[in-house]
């Protein structure tokens, strides 16, 4: 069995920032590996390690920044890497899910996994969207919010646990090929080694181009356009305590007290 | 096309979930600003009961599809084309909700539609402009959507609750449904049982990643243990395998209603809010003066926890 995965590189804000335009500063962002990607690169790896998967390879679509992410998981264990890139990419504001479900469709088809997971969402934009798109652009079965994965390799059949609302998990079966869309706390991902580090500088990561995939310019249209970014009007009515650590705890404290909730 | 809006709503176990009734806040709404007419759509369960709930004011049109007891994507997809053929709606909306996840993004590539997740307002001026977030809650944007036809997710939360009894046509959507499709649903667990239940309590300590390490709980449990409150905490705490499920509050965990509810290294994101926003009074410890769980707490202190912790009890001890 083959599985791809698919890793985002996200940005975190730093505490204070700026916008300039419709994006974030370049200078307060940090950019990581998704959280969500993380447990799917996790639960590939493991797939491979406990028997049913021959190979792993990870695809991102993002520029030459992005390598560092996708090297991190090459270092947990993916054999290889694609990285689809392209200058008209550079231009829209909005990777919308249309468009990166029409680039990740060219790579199953060039790839053929047997199993495809993603992230539930993106940290930075949660469109919470591409995976179960990508889905029924190449005709595989899903689940989304998969936060438990048991694969019968006899049967090719993924007994899942989707994670509902309010402690509620749905029990689904799943027959491969498949898409799943990964919860965080579906398994530990482990921190890459620093032999995992040394071997992903080897490892193959395949540029792509719009062409490479066979696509045009017309796989990116898009019908959404950001047109603003701003921060939102607190609404915040809070209190703020004002003075150092032990003045501000006082202040709580007098507060949890009055509230006849601590002594 | 018509400039009508089309509205699935959403149903477990028997009851209606509340973002239904959102829905058809927010639809009516937008199929005010087309000049449309507002139709719902209702598909599996107990069709006609929630048909009739579902029959509110400003709802023109209830559809029922009787196929099956629970959500099943693949029913919901191919009720939701075929009703979208029949009604070709300007607007599709969804529930940004779990059972949405796994659905209206496959329905929005097959009726190749734009696809907007999680909007948290709308305005319409001919054309469509839905605000979202970005970045954990910390700056909003606004997408417009140039297509004739689209579809959107609306996030819980957000729109009221439409009331009152509409006087709307409610009937059968006739559609073949296949149903041998190669996913079933064998079952629901219910999980976060277990010695606490943290909805009981009415002084809750809840921390969060701000705690960086389980080696820091301690300074935490002391925390708790001084001011005999009872321990929560943020979902990454649980996926860190540091405290059990049954004390994770949010929209996957517990939904809680303390006293008071003091929150500690948490960003205040819109799933854990979802879980502890009713309590009566809401403190926050952040270094980030602009993290969102200010926005609904009702005290808060902008400083580290490890300095703010310790001198909290010192003053209980
Ligand atoms: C389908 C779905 C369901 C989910 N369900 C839940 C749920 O039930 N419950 C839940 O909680 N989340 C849930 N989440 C996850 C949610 O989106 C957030 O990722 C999560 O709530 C973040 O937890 P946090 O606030 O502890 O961490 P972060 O967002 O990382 O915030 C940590 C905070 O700590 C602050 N901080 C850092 N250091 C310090 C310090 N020394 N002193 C003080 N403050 C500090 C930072 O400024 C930051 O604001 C769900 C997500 C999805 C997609
Ligand atoms: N630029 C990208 N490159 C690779 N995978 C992506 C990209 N964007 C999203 N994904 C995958 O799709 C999941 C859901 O993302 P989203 O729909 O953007 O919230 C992520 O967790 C990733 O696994």
């Amino acid at each position: 069995m083959k599985v791809l995965v698919t890793v985002k590189e996200v940005a975190e804000v730093a505490d204070d920032f700026e916008i300039e335009g419709t994006e974030v500063g370049e200078r307060y962002l940090e950019y990581d590996l998704n959280e969500w990607d993380d447990y799917a690169v996790e639960e590939a790896v493991q797939l491979k390690e406990d028997g049913p998967a021959e190979e792993v390879v990870a695809v991102t679509i993002g520029p030459e920044r992005a390598e560092e992410t996708i090297r991190m998981a090459l270092a947990k264990g993916a054999d290889r890497a694609v990285r689809i890139w392209d200058d008209v990419l550079e231009e829209p504001d909005l990777l919308d899910v249309e468009t990166k479900t029409n680039l990740l469709a060219a790579v199953v088809e060039e790839e053929e996994p047997d199993l495809v997971l993603t992230g539930v969402q993106s940290g930075d934009d949660n469109f919470g969207a591409t995976g179960v798109s990508l889905a029924d652009e190449i005709g595989f079965q899903w689940a989304a919010v998969v936060n438990a994965l048991d694969y019968d390799h006899d049967e090719g059949v993924a007994h899942v646990h989707r994670e509902l609302e309010g402690g509620v998990e749905e029990l689904t079966d799943v027959e491969l090929p498949a898409v799943l869309t990964i919860q965080t706390g579906i398994n530990e991902p482990r921190y890459a080694s620093l032999r995992g580090i040394r071997q992903a500088q080897s490892k193959e990561i395949a540029p792509k181009s719009l062409a490479d995939l066979g696509l045009d310019a017309g796989a990116i249209e898009s019908e959404l356009d950001l047109t603003s970014m701003y921060e939102p009007e607190s609404e915040s009515d809070a209190t703020i305590f004002e003075g150092d650590a032990s003045e501000t705890a006082a202040q709580l404290a007098e507060v949890l007290r009055e509230k006849g909730v601590a002594e | 096309m018509s400039s009508d809006v089309l509205a699935v709503a959403e149903h477990r176990r028997g009851v209606l979930r509340d973002v239904s009734y959102e829905l058809i806040s927010a639809g009516e709404l937008l199929a005010d600003a087309t000049g449309g007419d507002l139709h719902v759509a209702i598909i599996g369960g107990d069709t006609e009961a929630f048909a009739d709930d579902l029959n509110r004011k400003g709802v023109d049109y209830v559809h029922t599809v009787s196929e099956g007891e629970e959500f099943n994507h693949d029913v919901h997809v191919q009720a939701v084309e075929a009703l979208h053929a029949e009604i070709d709606p300007e607007a599709l909306v969804m529930a940004n909700s779990v059972n949405g996840l796994d659905y209206a993004p496959a329905v929005a590539n097959s009726l190749d539609l734009p696809l907007v997740t999680d909007a948290v307002g709308l305005e319409y001026d001919g054309d469509l402009t839905v605000t979202r977030e970005m970045y954990g809650s910390k700056v909003e944007t606004t997408v417009e959507v140039s297509g004739d036809q689209y579809a959107v997710t609306f996030r819980g939360g957000e729109w009221p609750a439409a009331e009152g009894v509409g006087d709307a046509e409610i009937g059968e959507f006739d559609v073949d449904i296949d149903t041998d499709t190669g996913s079933s649903v064998t079952g629901f667990e219910e999980v976060g049982g277990g010695d606490v239940d943290i909805s009981e309590a009415d002084f809750i300590v809840s921390i969060g990643r701000g705690i960086e390490e389980e080696d820091n709980l301690p300074l935490i449990e002391d925390l708790v243990e001084a001011t005999d409150a009872t321990l929560a905490s943020s979902r990454p705490i649980v996926d860190s395998g540091w405290l059990p499920k049954n004390r994770q509050v949010g929209q996957s965990g517990k939904v809680v209603t303390p006293d008071v509810y003091l929150a500690i290294g948490i960003s205040g994101a819109v799933q854990h809010v979802a879980g502890m926003k009713g309590s009566d009074t809401i403190i926050a410890i952040n270094t980030d003066p602009n993290a969102p769980i200010f926005d609904i707490a009702d005290y808060g202190i902008v400083g580290d926890l490890f300095d703010v912790v310790p001198e909290l009890i010192e003053e209980f001890s």
